[in-house]
This record gives C-alpha cells, sequence and structure tokens, in this order.
C-alpha cells in the first residue's frame, strides 16, 4: 500500500504545484486592456455590419465625417470640421488636413466620396439587408436598385471641391442625414485598402452574405486611434496604438476585445483579473461588483425606451381613447420601475430617452390613479371590469426590460385594481413573441420595447409613428405628417418644436404606453479610469488609461 | 479485418444520411427561424417574409432538404447565418479546442479514476471504498455547470490561481498553426505559453471530466473485484509472485478490458462538444459554437456542426471497436 501511496503522491503534486505555480491575472498589463464583450465581431468592415460587437472594435479603427460627444448624443467634429447645408439636400464638409490612413495614405475628400460611392453603387449580394443593413435604413436603397423593394436611395453624389472640401447631395432634403452619419457604417475607410484587399468581393451563400475578400478580416484600415493588429475568432481582437493620430493619442498601447457570451462568464473573468472590464453586466450581478472594493459599475446612459403597446382594432375596447387613457392611469409604472429595474431605471413619460433633442417636458402625464382608471372606464364603452388581453414574453432579459415576466406580473395586479379583468398570454420571445407583437396578434396590449441606434428621435418617433403600423393599428394622420416633416426639416430648431409636438400628441392619443427607459451597466476594475459610456454603444478606447500604468 | 473495417466505414453513409434527415428536420420543428431570430424588435412581417424566401426557407421543405443535400455532398457546409463565416472555417477552427479539451479531461478523469477505483476494490468494503463510491455518486449527479462555477469561484476568483476564461493569456502572441495550443506551444518551444496552456485547460477539463471519472472509478472498482477473485490470479498468488506483480500484471491488466471500452465511448461523447463547459469557461469549441447556434435559430451551423460530430462519434467508436483486438487477442474481426 505504500508503494500506491508513492506513486500516487507523484501526479497530485505535480497538480499542486501547477496550481500553486499559477499566476492568473497576475500578468503586467500597465499598457494593455482587456475588455470583454458578448462576441466576435462579425467582421471588421463597417459599411457591411450592423451589431454592436462588431462597431465595438471598428468604432476605435474608424472615423466618420462627425462623432458624438462622448457620453451624449451631441453631434460633433470629426474628420469633418464643420459642416453646413442651406436646404437639408445638400451637405457640404469641410474635413480636416494633414490625416493619415493606417496605410499611410492621405485622408481627404477623394477618399471621402469613394467610401459613400462605394457603398451606393453596391450591388448584387451587396444589396442584401443582411449585407448593407445601415446604408438602406438611412439611404433607402442603391444607385441601381436590384429588388423593388428597395427605395431610391436618399444619397445621389458627392462633389469633391479640392482636396478638403465635399458636398454630399441627397435626393430629399433629410433632417437626421447628420446624426446618423456618426454610425461606424458610415466611416471612412481607405480606399486603397479597400482595393488592394478585395472588399468589394463577396457573395451570397444559402442566403447569407459572405464577403470573399480579405479585407473585412484581416485587413480593416482606417484613421482612428488604433491599428489593426490581429483576429482570432473566439479569442481575440487585438488593436494597438497608433502613434500617427491626429487628435489626442490613445494612453494604452494595446487594446485587446475579448468575446465571452455567458454573463456569469464575464462577471467571473473581471474577478479574476483576466479581463479590465466588461460590457453587458446582467442587473443581478451589479451589487456583486458594487460589493468588490476592487471592482466598479458604470452607467450607460439609457437610450432605450420600454413601453405598453396598446393595439386598436375591429371590435377592440382599445379603440376608445378613454379606455387607453384607462390603460395609462391603471399601469403603476412607477412601482415597476423602482421595483424591478435595480435602481438603473427612469419611468418613462414619452417615446424617447430625456437627453435627445424634441424631448417634451409638456406631455400628458399618467400617474397610477385607479379611481380615476375606473371613472373613466365606466364612462367608456367597457365598463369594469373591462376584459382585455395582456401579453408577455417569456425566456428573454432586454435592455429596457430585464424581468418581462415580473415586469407583467406587477403591471396586471395594477390594471385589476384599476377595473380591468386581465387575461394573461405569454409566448417564447424567439421567435413567436416578436412576430405576434409586429404583426399585431399579441391581444390588446403587450410589452415590448426599442433601443435606438443614432442620436436623432427620428430612430424613436419615426420608427414607431411616422407610418401606419400593424402593431398599433393606429391611424392618426396629423402625427404621421408632423414626423415626416420634422424628417425632411433641415433647421434644427423647427425640427426639436415638430418633435415635440410630434410627443405632445402621441401622449394624448395614447397609441401606447411608455414605461420605463433603463441604464446598462459596465463593469470595470476601479484602477481603469476615463472610459465614458456612450448612448449608443460608440464608447472610445482612447482616453482610457490604468491608473497605476501610463 | 480490413474487410471488417470497410464494411463498417460503409455503413457510414446509411448512417449519415439518417442522421442528416433528423437533423434537418429537427431544426426545422424547432419554434421560428433565423429570419425571426436575427430581426428580434425589427422583425416586421415583410422583413421575416423577405429573410424566409433569400434562405430558402419559402420552399417545400423536401426542396430545401434537396438542396442542403446536394451542397452537403459537394463538401459545402454553407455560411453561418448569425456569424457569416463559413462552416467548415469554424470546425477547423473550433474542434481542435474541443479535442484539447476532451483529452484533457479524459486525463484526468483516467489518471484518478483508475486508481481510485483500483484502490476502493483493494479497500472493498472500508472507509475508502465507500467514500470513493460517494464520490462518484457525487461526481454523475453535481451538475456540470455548477462544478464549473464553484470551480472557478474558489481556484480564479478567491485565490486567483488558475484562469477563469479562455484557452490562453490574450497578452501572449504565440502562433498557432494547428490550433491545437499545447502542441503549438511544443512546436514553437515557447515553454511560457505551453504552462499558460496547460492552466488555462485544468478547470475546464476537471469539471468536463466530472462525469467520465466517477463512472471510470466505478467500472474500474467492479472490474478488478471481478478479476481479483478468478483463478489465474489466485494461482499467481499460489506462486507466490508479490502482490505487487499480481496487481500489476494479472488483475489490472485483465481488468483493463472494460475500462478501455468507457474511455472509448466517454471520449466519443466528449468529442460531440461540451455545451455547458465550454458556455461556462468561454472555451471556444464546438460545444459554445452549436450552443449559440440554437439560440440564433442558425440551421448551416446546426446542419453543418452535428452532422460532423455525427461522423466524428461514429469514427471515434469504429476505433474502440478496433482496440478491442490490439487489448484482447481473443477477439477477431472478420
Amino acid at each position: 500500500m505504500r508503494g500506491y501511496m508513492k506513486r500516487l503522491a507523484l501526479p497530485v503534486a505535480a497538480i499542486a504545484v501547477l496550481v500553486a505555480a499559477g499566476t492568473a491575472g497576475g500578468a503586467s498589463r500597465a499598457t494593455t486592456l482587456v475588455f470583454a464583450g458578448a462576441s466576435d465581431p462579425t467582421y471588421l468592415d463597417p459599411a457591411l455590419v450592423s451589431d454592436g460587437e462588431s462597431f465595438r472594435v471598428t468604432n476605435q479603427i474608424f472615423e466618420g465625417l462627425v462623432r458624438l460627444k462622448p457620453g451624449t448624443t451631441i453631434v460633433q467634429p470629426d474628420l469633418a470640421t464643420s459642416w453646413s447645408s442651406k436646404d437639408a439636400k445638400n451637405w457640404n464638409f469641410n474635413l480636416r488636413k494633414g490625416v493619415k490612413f493606417h496605410d499611410g495614405t492621405p485622408f481627404n475628400s477623394a477618399a471621402v466620396c469613394f467610401n459613400y460611392n462605394r457603398q451606393y453603387n453596391f450591388t448584387g449580394a451587396f444589396q442584401d439587408a443582411s449585407a448593407t443593413y445601415y446604408w438602406q435604413t438611412v439611404m433607402g436603397g442603391f444607385h441601381h436598385n436590384a429588388s423593388s423593394s428597395l427605395s431610391p436611395s436618399l444619397y445621389i453624389g458627392c462633389t469633391p471641391h479640392g482636396p478638403y472640401k465635399v458636398t454630399i447631395h441627397l435626393r430629399t432634403p433629410s433632417g437626421p442625414f447628420l446624426s446618423a452619419q456618426v454610425i461606424s457604417s458610415f466611416a471612412i475607410q481607405s480606399p486603397t485598402a479597400l482595393k488592394k484587399y478585395g472588399a468589394d468581393q463577396g457573395e451570397l451563400r444559402n442566403g447569407v452574405f459572405y464577403p470573399t475578400g480579405s479585407y473585412a478580416f484581416s485587413h480593416p484600415t482606417g484613421t482612428g486611434p488604433f491599428k489593426f493588429v490581429s483576429w482570432s475568432v473566439g479569442q481575440r481582437v487585438v488593436l494597438s496604438r497608433n502613434a500617427n493620430y491626429w487628435g489626442k493619442k490613445p494612453r494604452i498601447d494595446t487594446l485587446i476585445i475579448r468575446p465571452i457570451s455567458d454573463n456569469t462568464a464575464r462577471l467571473q473573468a473581471l474577478q479574476s483579473g483576466d479581463v479590465q472590464g466588461y460590457d453587458l453586466v446582467a442587473p443581478e450581478h451589479i451589487n456583486t461588483i458594487k460589493s468588490n472594493s476592487k471592482l466598479k459599475v458604470l452607467n450607460r446612459p439609457s437610450f432605450n425606451v420600454a413601453y405598453v403597446t396598446i393595439h386598436q382594432g375591429p371590435g377592440s375596447p382599445m379603440n376608445d381613447l378613454k379606455v387607453r387613457q384607462a390603460v395609462a392611469y391603471g399601469l403603476d409604472r412607477a412601482s415597476v420601475v423602482r421595483t424591478f429595474y435595480a435602481g438603473r431605471g427612469i419611468v418613462a413619460n414619452e417615446f424617447q430617452p430625456p437627453q435627445l433633442f424634441g424631448y417634451s417636458k409638456s406631455v400628458t402625464k399618467y400617474p397610477f390613479n385607479p379611481t380615476k382608471a375606473k371613472a373613466l372606464l365606466n364612462s367608456s364603452s367597457c365598463h369594469v371590469p373591462c376584459k382585455i388581453d395582456f401579453w408577455y414574453p417569456t425566456n428573454v432579459s432586454r435592455p429596457y426590460m430585464p424581468d418581462p415576466k415580473r415586469n407583467f406580473e406587477a403591471f396586471s395586479a395594477s390594471l385589476t385594481q384599476a377595473g380591468f379583468q386581465v387575461t394573461a398570454h405569454s409566448a417564447p420571445w424567439r421567435p413567436d413573441y416578436v412576430k405576434h407583437v409586429n404583426e399585431g396578434t399579441a391581444g390588446d396590449l403587450n410589452l415590448i420595447g426599442w433601443t435606438g441606434d443614432f442620436g436623432d428621435p427620428d430612430n424613436f418617433l419615426g420608427t414607431f409613428f411616422q407610418t401606419y403600423s400593424p402593431q398599433f393599428n393606429f391611424h392618426n394622420n396629423a402625427i404621421f405628417n408632423i414626423l415626416a416633416k420634422a424628417e425632411a426639416q433641415k433647421s434644427l430648431a423647427k425640427r426639436i418644436a415638430l418633435y415635440k409636438q410630434a410627443n405632445n400628441m402621441i401622449m394624448k392619443y395614447l397609441p401606447a404606453v411608455p414605461y420605463a427607459h433603463s441604464q446598462p451597466a459596465l463593469g470595470f476594475e476601479k484602477n481603469v479610469k476615463g472610459y465614458v459610456p456612450s448612448p449608443v454603444g460608440t464608447d472610445p478606447f482612447d482616453p482610457v488609461f490604468v491608473s497605476g500604468g501610463v | 479485418m480490413l474487410r471488417y473495417v470497410v464494411r463498417r466505414l460503409l455503413l457510414l453513409v446509411p448512417i449519415l444520411l439518417g442522421v442528416s434527415i433528423l437533423i434537418f428536420f429537427w431544426i426545422r420543428a424547432l419554434p421560428g427561424s433565423p429570419a425571426e431570430a436575427l430581426l428580434g424588435e425589427r422583425a416586421t412581417p415583410q422583413l421575416v417574409q423577405q429573410l424566409r424566401e433569400r434562405y430558402g426557407l419559402d420552399k417545400p421543405v423536401y426542396q430545401q432538404y434537396w438542396a442542403y443535400l446536394k451542397t452537403t455532398l459537394s463538401g459545402d457546409l454553407g455560411v453561418s447565418v448569425a456569424t457569416h463565416r463559413r462552416v467548415v472555417d469554424e470546425i477547423r477552427q473550433r474542434f481542435p479546442a474541443t479535442i484539447e479539451l476532451a483529452i484533457g479531461a479524459m486525463i484526468f478523469a483516467v489518471g484518478f479514476g483508475v486508481p481510485l477505483g483500483f484502490f476502493a476494490a483493494k479497500k472493498y468494503g472500508g472507509f475508502f471504498d465507500h467514500a470513493t463510491l460517494v464520490g462518484s455518486l457525487l461526481g454523475i449527479s453535481v451538475p456540470i455547470f455548477f462544478l464549473a462555477i464553484l470551480l472557478k469561484y474558489f481556484f480564479s476568483v478567491k485565490w486567483q490561481l488558475l484562469p477563469s476564461v479562455g484557452r490562453e493569456d490574450v497578452t501572449l502572441n504565440t502562433p498557432h498553426p494547428t490550433n491545437f495550443y499545447i502542441l503549438d506551444a511544443i512546436i514553437a518551444r515557447d515553454w511560457n505559453a505551453l504552462w499558460d496552456a496547460i492552466q488555462h485547460l485544468i478547470l475546464p477539463a476537471i469539471a468536463l471530466g466530472s462525469i467520465p471519472l466517477a463512472v471510470i472509478t466505478r467500472i474500474t472498482r467492479a472490474s478488478v473485484l471481478d478479476v481479483q477473485n478468478e483463478d489465474y490470479v489466485r494461482t499467481a498468488r499460489a506462486k507466490g509472485l508479490p502482490p505487487l506483480e499480481v496487481d500489476r500484471r494479472h488483475v489490472l491488466r485483465n481488468a483493463l478490458l472494460p475500462i478501455s471500452t468507457i474511455i472509448g465511448l466517454q471520449t466519443g461523447l466528449l468529442l460531440s462538444g461540451a455545451v455547458l463547459t465550454e458556455t461556462v469557461f468561454a472555451w471556444p469549441g464546438m460545444g459554445s459554437w452549436l450552443r449559440d447556434a440554437i439560440f440564433a435559430r442558425d440551421y448551416p451551423v446546426l446542419q453543418g456542426g452535428i452532422l460532423f460530430l455525427a461522423v466524428v462519434f461514429v469514427m471515434v467508436n469504429l476505433i474502440v471497436d478496433l482496440s478491442y483486438a490490439l487489448i484482447n487477442p481473443r477477439i477477431r474481426y472478420s
């Protein structure tokens, strides 16, 4: 037996030594920052992606004509130093001088026009929505549309005036055009690199767009503060400091972004020092991070809205405005936000986040008032108890709605108190629920929400209420017209006035009831400084540094 | 022997055809399609219809299957709907990670399971035997993800001894020509990278190896108990051979046969992708990839990935069967 023990002792000792000698998280990374997102980028050609994880990387490599002031939705100069437009159709941009792409080629008006024309002239597989989602969202279609479902392109041309001035021509006036240019999809890429590495080669395989050139995988070339070094799928994207950057140079030498899809794994990676920061902190992990003296939570300004759809239709009690008002008074929104948003939500009084221009302070507010709701019901076509179907999603947590089931339960109780008789329906988020909501077959009321893409009210109000939508089955030409007018308006002051007016009318006629704006959270080691979360997720890493490091 | 191997390989054809039909219809029986899964809140009826047409999902299912079979037979497993990467490229990149993890888990399971089972049998009915039985019961019944989180909590978070996620320190710059990180480090003679890869492997391998460990321990114990009462063992003892020699040459060697079968089958299972372990440890292998694909209803990935794993499973089983002949000369294939 002693012989056996001797033999066993060796592997046990070996493992013990292995473990004891481990130095996980202990490596010195003073000039390297390791950050975790939830997945790999799709690819690194910003014109061809539309997801946050791709943009997290492309935003460091590339720059557009304009960008957002950190932490806000205010548009400020980037590669363009100033701009003007007399008619919101022709936009003049003065370009920054002395800027070079990472491959050493100069940034100038020819590069700007090349990039816009590149997307405008996309054909074949590149016209697929999975390839050019944001071009199609903002510009509609292309120079030669292959499909009749595409609308004529808003963009119709680009004229250089010397090396540092361009005019971008639109088909019709567009107010949101400028704000939309902050999306990474409109970033300016090196024409030389795009051509050299086959950026415009791609095909549809089993209906999915697939770039066949190497640009989007291993040669993304922009003007940004970080240069691309390598991408190992499932492992990491490595970026290095651009020593020739035209602006304030990054304070870290290397930025590594790694994909960790599991929420708990991301938290434990931060706790163990494997990463120094991560995005998309699960609400239930916030207190764990806060209670750790070495870690901190940062708040992303809310850029979303959770709301209760009110679906009108033949024979629906919701056709009656008084019933819709009773719903609004019967939803105890303050209590839901207080109880289920872990201190990270505010009650939404309208359909756009407060920091966006056009937010109105004079909308009709509907504080929880069951007595008033009952009185409204009794004077309406649907007396107490007014029977309604209320849907909520299962198997999901959205940034704007962390716990739909409990939101529903609380709303259902408060509506019952307010004179409604609620029949509950649930469906799995993917795919049944969203389909039912969008097709208008998810009951009289349902829980849903929206996260904005760019800093313009058109991306919120225009998305919901600029035209008829089966989701709400709400017809109000006055609101439709105001929103169309606001979209085409060149004057910011006039646009603000129009969106305020639209917000007031929407909250008067109640096609839905907004209830929460939530703040997503990020987790960091306390010594990571300078990170400013953006409402739309375009967080810059160039001001970030590790204290005690550089 | 050769005829046997050829016959088994030919059997692959109907097996894979059957598997392809099962996968194809199973994933289409799941509620929803990639169109809705991809679009999320933006899934308007028009957009969903457009995407369904683009993916060919509006066609009758038999036509979809035929199209899938044709492209698969030409060696093209398609492009992922969610990541837009070629399924073949993803397999090439991810399968080595799964193999490395499976080997690590089996080294742990065999390295501890065989001695534990052997000692338990030797101390039959004693405290060590009972403790081993209870331990193996725990090994089988504790959910892997729970064990994984527990291991990470102590070894990574609390004591900071081992890394919690991934296959390597992301600040290292080791080239990966084979995608087997331990092998790559050895090829590059980069001992830091080798050490780092081993450290990253320890916790996932323990978590994944916990069930095989329990199974191997129990089988070893039972097998040793069986063998040590055989006549030839008694004869060996009667001849006056030292106990260690008896155990090594007669008991353990003969007890190995059922153990090797179990080891083979467990390896096949582990290679089929360790969904939970890979997810919790952010291990970029086949399991975490297929898990994401299920959520995204990523048909090409599910079809291609599972078909590939079916081939692997069948091949591993064939190798296990053939290895019987090597271990046990009494078995002959014809």
